[in-house]
């Protein structure tokens, strides 16, 4: 796949936008502006979270993901099936009927993610016997908490675990083991993750995954689960039988990933207490914490907007799964070898995306005017104005991006001295 | 440069609420981001200025946290009506601490604040009057 910095999977539609200021008020990176009616969102901000899409009523946002067409570019297909996909039919029992589903609607074969996440715990586990390793780790399995890490708490990069995230690993493995049963290229064969959220589609198609060719696409999960409709589980073949263990399917769900560890472990759930833990992290507390998982969506990746039951449902179904069809297997990963193939250097790029200017001087002037306009604000964080809070549109201001008399004081007797404004940018 | 030309911003530390303590350092922190300024100037700020903040919640049951940037320098100043220090010489040492079994069961009192303070910054004052209280200043060289 070439990879594209700029791809974003949110998007908005204009014609179905009313300019209310729901989404605006979630976005956790105040990446969302209301300008003349209409949402609109800064690319360079947008970590994926899909919060906008969950509380937008006018359907407005949607999230783009890969066509399934995509698949006929391929002699050989796999489908990379995440433990959320399990939680999604309330009447399917068996895990391996949900997997081996996949080849009845067209794909050729498939591979458990939540076999990658067994990789992954048992790669942790080694780990925590070194002495030396940074605390604490934070998990990258969440694309969107690794982004917001990136560009909102940059100083915690060094934290992200150096092993390869669970579709990372499954694509490799997916892959090789389809050369070797076919015989064809590299390049014949298709790897597609079923996804849960719309941050997976983006952080593929951004090169978030080093291993290349890795994910060749990104199929909704909305979308498989419409076409899964019309098999029924009699028609399923059982030809491969399940490999994850009981602790791997359990990354669907928040608390799932730090099950399958020792040591003090953390997990957090939810854009708002992940953001909030983070901030913990980076005021230097929770030193003693071991591993640090976070998912964005709440309640985990059963959470995800592209998911179509209820996250507590879907939740439910995989519990009963891991004490039922599950619970006997064992993670057996620590005997394999090679594991360390599946480590990864940390190169992870920042990006201060809440730079004033780029140069410093005017940096300076622009947030010496913040300062000063901020107070002279009614402090209501309204929104009205079209900007999330009134440090945002003290900000907008002095990036000449909206006009002062926006904001709601403006209507009153008492005005906004804007002549500091004038003063400075003349 | 003047001082009218700096920037300032200030915030009220809030001596017994423990959860809040850390707020000040980390708006400082996402301004100075903001300026563009180089990441190591902005961590030596955020740690020296989170130790003086704690410092202000612990010993002196809160006080007013000033920030001013001008282009070549950045100034905090915490300012307490607390118990003020009487042998500052001493409190400066590391692993001094007077902080009670209570503070030290949440993480605190092993001495390192102020230690930290000095290595992080470029210039540190201290001047305390023994119930009276204290005013910590730190200098940065940007
Ligand atoms: N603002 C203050 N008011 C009164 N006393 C203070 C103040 N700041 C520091 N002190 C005194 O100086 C001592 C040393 O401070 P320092 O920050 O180095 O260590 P600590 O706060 O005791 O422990 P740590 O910072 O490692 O958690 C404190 O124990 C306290 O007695
Ligand atoms: S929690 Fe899971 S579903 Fe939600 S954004 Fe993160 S990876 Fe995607
Ligand atoms: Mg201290």
């Amino acid at each position: 796949m070439e990879t594209d910095k700029s791809y974003c999977a949110v998007k908005i539609d204009k014609d179905k936008c009313k300019g209310c200021i729901n989404c605006m008020k979630k976005c956790p990176t105040e990446a969302i502006r209301v300008r003349n009616g209409k949402a609109t969102i800064n690319y360079d901000r947008c970590v994926g979270c899909g919060e906008c899409i969950r509380t937008c009523t006018h359907n407005a946002k949607y999230a783009t993901s890969d066509s399934l067409d995509l698949m006929n570019d391929f002699k050989y297909t796999v489908a990379l099936v995440p433990p959320s996909l399990l939680g999604q039919f309330p009447n399917v029992i068996d895990p391996s009927v949900i997997s081996n589903s996949m080849k009845n609607i067209g794909f050729d074969d498939f591979y458990e993610v939540a076999r990658g996440a067994d990789l992954v715990s048992a790669l942790t586990r080694k780990k925590f016997e070194e002495c030396d390793r940074q605390k604490p780790l934070i998990s990258t399995a969440c694309p969107v908490c690794v982004e917001l890490i990136l560009i909102r708490f940059n100083d915690l990069k060094d934290y992200l675990i150096d092993i390869m995230p669970p579709l990372e690993i499954a694509a490799k493995i997916a892959r090789k083991r389809a050369m070797k049963a076919t015989g064809l290229a590299s390049e014949d064969i298709g790897v597609f993750f079923i996804s849960p959220c719309p941050a997976k589609v983006a952080s593929t198609h951004r090169g978030f995954y080093t291993e290349n060719p890795g994910v060749d696409g990104v199929f909704a999960m909305s979308d498989i689960c419409l076409k899964l409709m019309h098999i029924s589980q009699a028609e399923v073949d059982i030809t491969r039988p399940i490999v994850a263990s009981n602790l791997g399917v359990a990354w669907a769900t928040s608390g799932g990933e730090v099950s399958a560890l020792d040591g003090r472990v953390l997990a957090a759930d939810g854009i708002e207490n992940v953001i909030s833990v983070l901030k913990e992290l980076e005021s230097g507390k929770l030193k003693d914490i071991d591993y640090v998982e976070l998912n964005a969506c709440p309640g985990g990746c059963v959470g995800g907007v592209f998911t179509i039951e209820n996250p507590f449902v879907a939740k439910s179904k995989i519990h009963t799964i891991r004490r039922t069809s599950l619970y006997n297997k064992k993670n057996t990963v620590d005997k394999i070898e090679h594991l360390d193939e599946y480590l990864r250097s940390l190169d992870w790029e920042t990006d201060d995306v809440f730079v004033l200017d780029k140069d410093f001087k005017k940096a300076f002037v622009k947030l010496r005017q913040v300062e000063q306009l901020l107070p002279q604000l009614p402090q209501l964080d309204c929104g009205v104005c079209g900007s999330p809070s009134c440090r945002a549109f003290a900000e907008d201001v002095v990036n000449g991006i909206v006009t002062i008399d926006k904001c709601v004081r403006q209507t009153e007797e008492n005005g906004i001295d804007d002549d500091l404004i004038k003063k400075e940018t003349e | 440069m003047s001082q009218s030309n700096s920037i300032l911003w200030s915030f009220d530390v809030d001596g017994k609420n423990f959860d809040s303590a850390g707020f000040a350092s980390q708006s400082t922190k996402f301004k100075l981001r903001q300026l563009g300024l180089n990441g190591d100037i902005i961590k030596r700020v955020a740690i020296a200025m989170y130790e003086g903040e704690i410092n202000m919640v612990i010993h002196a049951e809160g006080g007013v946290a000033n920030v001013e940037v001008d282009e070549d320098k950045i100034i905090i100043t915490l300012t307490d009506t607390g118990k003020g220090i009487a042998d500052i010489e001493q409190a400066m040492r590391e692993g001094f601490s007077t902080a009670t079994e209570e503070i030290r069961d949440l993480g605190f009192g092993a001495g390192m604040g102020l230690p930290n303070m000095k290595k992080n910054s470029d210039e540190l004052i201290i001047d305390s009057a023994v119930g009276k209280g204290t005013k910590v200043t730190m200098i940065f060289a940007i």
